[in-house]
């Protein structure tokens, strides 16, 4: 142990820290135990057994992927517009992308988790934060498509987020970056002190999972990082690490890494719920997006919401407190019992242990290192369950198999670490390729872990893959973690930088999954749901053409009468009824993107013809024997023409 | 009461069953369709056996130049009043008539039942003969004739790249099972007289 510890540091050195530095640099695939090709075959045809949620992190996106083959499924546009499914290009969807801020095509997709009941997933939603500019997104598990997504106010780089409680009760969003709240002009100098971090706390409707900011903690400006929940007796609590208690403001490279100790904020969130529900906490006016997208009307609406119920801690008492963790804490797990939180200092080579009982029994013994802005400090020692001593170099992150052990990245000496709750020993070890991120085990972040898999996401890869000029993918590695051993199966590439991921049974979503839309519930104010009804009107310069589609013909296909000058909508209504049968749609010149419109669905793109004449518009998906003469063409006269609005679909046939 | 008496009973009140259950099924296999789609014919109608089956055959079929497969044949609008009368003609039999009356209802049901079977196959015969003569594709058989599409009367039949089943469905089955213990009745009767 003490050998690997020298051993890295030695690398160190030379290579700077926080660059890939192999210090387990061993040629990779002899890693790789006989038989793993097996253990991640998937026969063709034959379905994975779990589904594997991974983050894009600058994508703005979420990738769907299989495990155990690592296959790749889909991409769920999020944050970002994703021309690929016309999200956040067609008129439907953009007002998705609607902040206080304007319309912000992208975020920094972070951490996704998924729904719970009774401290178990149940496959209902998944939730993921976009920390640029703070907001949670939700994610229908039915139809894979992001269908509501409410703006963070008070916030700042929303990482600490976006974790649920047992039942779903709440998903958290926690700011990174402490910030003046409310926003105002003053010297960045004087953060100490003034600047504040805010923790939201947003509850779910268990009926539709419709999000709502019930209150938000107006906290020390502290950074903070991570967050879980509580759960069995700790249940009603959460946990929050922080970083930079120095509150410096600036190279906090350095200044923001004096402290010996940080904190990890315990929220008791049930007490801070009674004293919001019986009248306490501010209402304090502010601005937000409030986004949500409809299944019926196949579009969203974007609102503005103008208050947030604020509280500050030092109101409620025995509410908050503070668990002293060494140094700079990224991770903060908690085990599938409840009684161990993990804190995970990255600058530390130990991991430490909180006990949940301890910091109960702490707390009423009063047993108080001071405080910090009101807020009591519990004692160092009467918390602490256990130590892991020397386990590698910046550990980060860590997750539970339900066996009672652990298992915890390393990003500085690239490794997995597998260790024993309670002995707090080490029982193995592994190499990651390279520079780990953060960990999933399917079911990590509940009650049930499923501990077959565990998957480590990598920032670095070098010579992992062939090279792709100076960016190379980053990617994910599966473990099998069934035996006492660690196992590497299989390395995949991943979209973006994946940051954290989530994993359920394929089981437990799969029978769920919708395969179209019913035209009879189509309530999109344009949709048109036979071919007798498709139509072309003029109102003004506007010009709206309800246009169906189906295998494979649009109806109409021939339209006169549109002029320089007019906005042209295109309402297209696929009045297919059949599984995986999309049409798409496309139209020269187009400043926007295709449409790729599911059965039953109706979407609407915009066109602004600029030049005279005859242009065509095509499907733009693979639908059928004769997609590629599904077609159509736009006549455009000059403006001013008076050529008469016409349409039609085969008429010079028969 | 008799046991033939019941047993013609029984078998007269098992023809109601066809006023909820499906009789006849076809349904489509392709690779395209690893799930199959297709359709239950009842008495009075026919309907998806999945959600929009029948709207998705006649989208496929369009392309050869088929007619879209209608939701009520006229036959639906007799059906319906020939199995009323059978069970009550044959209520009246089971109990005021002798056994010799139950062979007849049972003759007269095999003629009904051939007859039914027989405008099954009439109504298939057209479905997959009659084609659009503007159809985008046109497929012929070796001789040149145009191919034809109808489904098998009976049994599993390959029709290009789908594989199309035709089967009795449980209507069917308590049809037969009713139409047997009118005979069985009638064996009954004349052991017993
Ligand atoms: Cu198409």
């Amino acid at each position: 142990m003490k050998n690997i510890f020298k051993k890295a540091l030695l690398f160190l050195l030379p290579l700077g820290i926080f660059t890939a530095c192999g210090t387990n640099n061993s040629k990779s695939n002899s890693a790789l135990a006989e038989g793993a090709a097996e253990k991640v075959y998937v026969k063709p045809g034959d379905h994975d057994e779990f589904y594997a949620f991974v983050s894009g992190g600058f994508s703005g996106q979420l990738a769907v992927y299989g495990l155990p083959s690592g296959r790749l499924f889909k991409v769920i546009p999020v944050f970002s517009q994703d021309a690929e499914k016309a999200y956040g290009y067609n008129e439907e969807t953009k007002p998705m992308l609607n902040t206080s801020f304007g319309f912000v095509p992208w975020d920094d997709a972070h951490h996704p988790d998924i729904s719970q009941t009774a401290g178990e997933l149940d496959g209902r939603f998944l939730f993921i934060n976009g920390n640029n500019t703070p907001r949670i997104a939700k994610i229908d598990l039915t139809t894979f498509e992001t269908t509501e997504i409410l703006e963070i106010p008070n916030s700042a780089g929303n990482h600490s987020s976006s974790f649920v409680t047992e039942n779903t009760e709440y998903v958290v969003a926690g700011t990174r970056f402490s910030v003046p709240i409310p926003q105002k002009d003053m010297p960045i100098k004087d953060y100490k002190g003034n600047f504040k971090g805010s923790l939201s706390f947003i509850s779910v409707d268990p009926k539709d999972g419709a999000m709502d900011i019930k209150f938000q903690i107006i906290m020390p400006g502290f950074n903070y990082d991570l967050s879980h929940p509580g759960r069995g007796d700790s249940h009603g609590w959460f946990f929050f690490t922080t970083y930079n208690t120095e509150e410096a403001s600036t190279l906090l490279e350095v200044n923001a890494s004096q402290n010996d100790k940080d904190f990890i904020a315990a929220i008791n969130w049930k007490k801070v719920e009674a004293f919001v529900n019986g009248g306490g906490g501010k209402k304090m006016a502010t601005n937000y997006a409030h986004n949500v997208y409809s299944d019926e009307t196949h579009s969203a609406t974007s609102t503005m919401r103008k208050e947030v119920t604020v509280v500050d801690p030092r109101d409620i008492p025995g509410a908050v407190y503070l668990l002293p963790t060494p140094k700079s804490p990224h991770g903060c797990d908690v085990d599938p019992s409840g009684e161990y939180i993990v804190g995970n200092g990255k600058l530390s080579s130990n991991l430490t242990v909180h006990s949940f009982s301890k910091m109960i029994k702490a707390i009423e013994a009063k047993n108080f290192d001071g405080d910090a802005y009101g807020i009591p400090i519990l004692n160092f020692e009467a918390i602490n369950a256990g130590t892991v001593q020397q386990a590698g170099l910046g550990p980060l992150h860590t997750e539970f198999d339900g066996e009672g052990n652990a298992y915890t990245t390393f990003f500085i000496s690239s490794e997995v670490v597998k260790w024993k709750l309670k002995t707090w020993e080490v029982i193995d070890r592994k190499p990651t390729y390279y520079s780990v991120g953060h960990l999933m085990i399917p079911g990590g972040n509940s009650r049930k872990p499923f501990g077959k898999y565990a998957l480590a996401m990598n920032k670095i890869t070098k010579d992992r893959y062939l090279p792709t000029g100076p960016e190379v993918t980053q990617s994910a590695q599966l473990f099998d973690i069934s035996g006492d051993k660690m196992e590497l199966l299989l390395d995949f590439p991943t979209i973006g930088e994946p940051h954290y991921a989530a994993g359920i049974p394929a089981n437990l979503i799969a029978p769920k999954s919708k395969k179209f839309y019913a035209l009879e519930d189509n309530k999109h104010p344009y949709a048109v749901k036979s071919e007798a009804d498709t139509r072309v009107e003029r109102k003004g310069n506007d010009v709206h053409i309800y246009m169906t589609t189906i295998r494979s013909h649009f109806a109409p296909d021939n339209i006169e009468g549109i002029k320089v000058g007019d906005k042209v909508y295109f309402h297209v209504t696929n009045l297919e009824q059949d599984y995986d049968v999309p049409h798409g749609i496309s139209m020269i010149g187009a400043n926007t993107s295709e449409l790729l419109i599911m059965p039953g669905q109706t979407e609407t793109f915009t066109w602004e013809p600029k030049k005279v004449g005859v242009w065509p518009f095509y499907c733009t998906d693979f639908c059928s024997a004769l997609h590629q003469e599904m077609q159509g063409y736009v006549r455009v006269s000059p403006s001013g023409s008076n050529t008469k609005l016409s349409w039609s679909l085969g008429e010079d046939i028969e | 009461m008799k046991k033939s008496k019941i047993l013609m009973f029984v078998g007269v009140l098992l023809l109601g069953s066809l006023f909820v259950l499906p009789l006849w099924n076809i349904s489509l296999e392709a690779p395209q369709y690893p799930e199959a789609i297709g359709m239950n014919i009842h008495i009075n109608k026919i309907a998806d056996m999945n959600p929009s089956d029948i709207k998705n055959i006649n989208i496929m079929n369009h392309y050869v130049g088929m007619k879209d497969i209608p939701e009520v044949l006229p036959e639906f609008k007799i059906f319906p009043y020939v199995i009323i009368a059978m069970m009550i003609l044959g209520l009246i039999i089971a109990f005021k008539l002798n056994y010799k009356w139950y062979l007849a209802w049972f003759i007269v049901m095999c003629l009904l039942g051939t007859a039914g079977m027989y405008d099954f196959y009439l109504w298939e015969y057209d479905y997959g003969h009659t084609l659009r003569e503007n159809a985008a594709i046109k497929f012929q058989n070796p001789d040149g004739t145009p191919l034809a599409y109808q489904p098998p009367l009976l049994g599993t039949k390959t029709i290009l790249n789908f594989v199309a089943h035709s089967y009795p469905r449980s209507g069917a089955y308590l049809l037969f099972t009713g139409m047997l213990l009118s005979l069985i009745a009638f064996f009954q009767g004349k052991k017993g007289s």
